[in-house]
């Protein structure tokens, strides 16, 4: 297995403020590897700064053996990485069809219909709902929606930030079942989570992230007997 | 009667170049948030741009009212709209991050440039173009009859046209999603591959090229120009956008017609005098009454 991703001591600064703190990661072809941590911990922060916002302010991002911590947005997303990203952020006043047709810029239009008949094979909500309002669908709904429009750039890193946040649990496992499949066809996942036990038993690996450094690495069965981890994150149970 | 009717006919063709015109206003603010007041003056470009094609068409010995129209048209859109292009380019992409007052003094100052630069290659008189188009339609009602000249039916076509090719371009094309995703979420269109600062230079492009549109239309019906004609245009077509919906294009389309409508018939029923004052005493009333524009949303501040 070679390495896709590999974060070398990474600084990040708002202003005075340091985000992230010499964070150093790495994620192989294949792999599903998760960062857990509290709310404010730098996660967001860290998945952003692959695209250059906020710009890193030491430290390297190699890429496929390329450093992109300065490149553009829009070039780091036409090289095989999507994300979806906190909050959604789905295109409210658009369609369903027309967010997930966003998701192609990258690879152009050639197999946006083949795409988008296996998307709706995934996320079969999408399907009633292709021709709606993306704002007027529920907050499940549109968390698949990024999903889902991420996936349509066929990316070979894809990057989930906190899938499962406002979500009811039902609706959480289901989109936890639906990123096992992806992961099946062998798709590279890097997943950002506050809800710990489900991350930590889909991934391969995990880190626990505190206050902008990493704190925690191993498997996510390691992770998950760690009684640090247990206390913090999973409620001591 | 019929003087309504001539002063709606009238209305309808003035209030599609106001539309025309603010359309361009309306989608820098939908994708940007700033008023690019260097617009109006960019349409008074395209009033010296088309004397300009006319005369090398006749120089060329193009002779036939279609052609020189036509060619009119492609060479004073396509050189309007590298206008927009440069303009962006000068004064507002260098100051992307900085506040919206640098940006809007930055536009102030692009309007001044581009009128004393207007003034000083063209000279500071009116000039004018020859009417190639003359000959009406007649319409009589009662004793009374409702005249609409040829030029004025086919500036009426040529807006809607181009309306209606825009709106397609919007809703239907890939450039049109990617326009729509940048106004809706510039930093998620750029984490999707979108390169946001292309699409805006095409906004400033296409809003121009409308811009330059109008221009055509009214300087060929008009005759007259001079290089302070953007001012008063762009404050009308300003209006017009604000009426129907900043950041709205329906609603810049739409504001349009009414401000021109009203405005006619204003003029034509009580008195031409005080036409501004009531369109402008009609935009505050809808501001009052509908603070977001006719078709626009309520704004609704990001934290």
């Amino acid at each position: 297995m070679s390495t896709l991703m590999e974060f070398k001591e990474v600084d990040v600064h708002y202003g005075p403020i340091q985000a992230l703190k010499k964070v150093s990661l790495s994620i192989d072809e294949g792999e599903i590897v998760t960062m857990i941590g509290a709310n404010g911990a730098g996660k967001s922060t860290l998945l952003m700064s692959i695209f250059g916002q906020p710009r890193i302010s030491s430290g390297e991002i190699i890429y496929r053996g390329e450093d992109i911590s300065q490149k553009s947005a829009h070039y780091v997303a036409s090289h095989g990485l999507a994300q979806s990203p906190e909050g959604r952020r789905i295109f409210p006043s658009m369609s369903v069809e027309e967010n997930l047709l966003m998701g192609t810029i990258p690879i152009g239009m050639k197999h946006a219909d083949e795409d988008m008949k296996h998307m709706f094979e995934l996320f079969p909500r999408l399907e009633e709902r292709r021709n709606q309002r993306a704002s007027t669908m529920s907050g499940g709904e549109q968390q698949m929606l990024a999903i889902a429009r991420a996936l349509m750039s066929r990316p070979k890193l894809l990057l989930l930030d906190e899938p499962s946040l406002g979500l009811a649990p039902i609706i959480v496992k289901q989109i936890f079942q639906i990123l096992k499949d992806v992961a099946s066809t062998g798709m590279t996942i890097f997943l950002v989570e506050q809800n710990a036990n489900h991350a930590l038993k889909l991934a391969d690996r995990g880190y626990v992230m505190v206050n902008g450094e990493i704190r925690l690495t191993g498997t996510g069965a390691e992770l998950l007997v760690n009684p640090e981890v247990r206390e913090a994150y999973l409620g001591g149970h | 009667m019929d003087i309504v009717l001539q002063q709606l006919v009238n209305g309808l063709t003035l209030g599609s170049v106001y539309g025309l015109i603010a359309i361009g206003y309306t989608m820098v603010y939908g994708i940007i948030g700033m008023i690019n007041f260097a617009h109006g003056d960019v349409y008074m470009v395209s009033a010296y741009l088309t004397a300009i094609s006319i005369a090398l068409l006749t120089f060329f010995g193009v002779e036939s009212f279609p052609f020189i129209i036509f060619g009119a048209l492609v060479f004073t859109i396509v050189i309007t709209g590298a206008y927009g292009w440069v303009i962006e380019r000068v004064a507002y992409r260098p100051l992307r991050n900085s506040s919206r007052l640098s940006v809007l003094i930055s536009a102030i100052g692009m309007s001044l440039i581009l009128q004393n630069y207007v003034q000083l290659s063209q000279g500071p008189n009116q000039q004018g173009v020859p009417t190639l188009i003359t000959g009406a339609f007649r319409f009589h009602i009662g004793d009374g009859y409702v005249q609409i000249t040829y030029m004025k039916v086919l500036i009426l076509l040529i807006a809607l046209a181009g309306m209606g090719i825009l709106t397609y371009i919007i809703q239907k094309t890939k450039l049109g999603r990617m326009c729509r995703a940048t106004q809706q979420d510039r930093k998620m269109a750029s984490i999707l591959g979108i390169d946001t600062d292309k699409v805006i230079s095409s906004v400033f492009v296409i809003g121009s090229a409308m811009a330059a549109l109008a221009g055509v239309l009214v300087t060929l019906d008009y005759g007259a120009f001079d290089f302070y004609i953007g001012f008063i245009m762009g404050i009308k077509a300003f209006t017009a956008a604000v009426l129907g919906g900043i950041g709205s294009l329906p609603g810049a389309m739409l504001g349009g017609l009414i401000l021109g409508l009203s405005e006619s018939l204003f003029a034509g029923l009580v008195s031409s005098d005080y036409k501004d004052v009531f369109s402008f005493s009609l935009l505050v009333l809808i501001l009052i009454i509908r603070p977001s524009g006719l078709l626009g949303k309520p704004a609704v501040e990001k934290v």
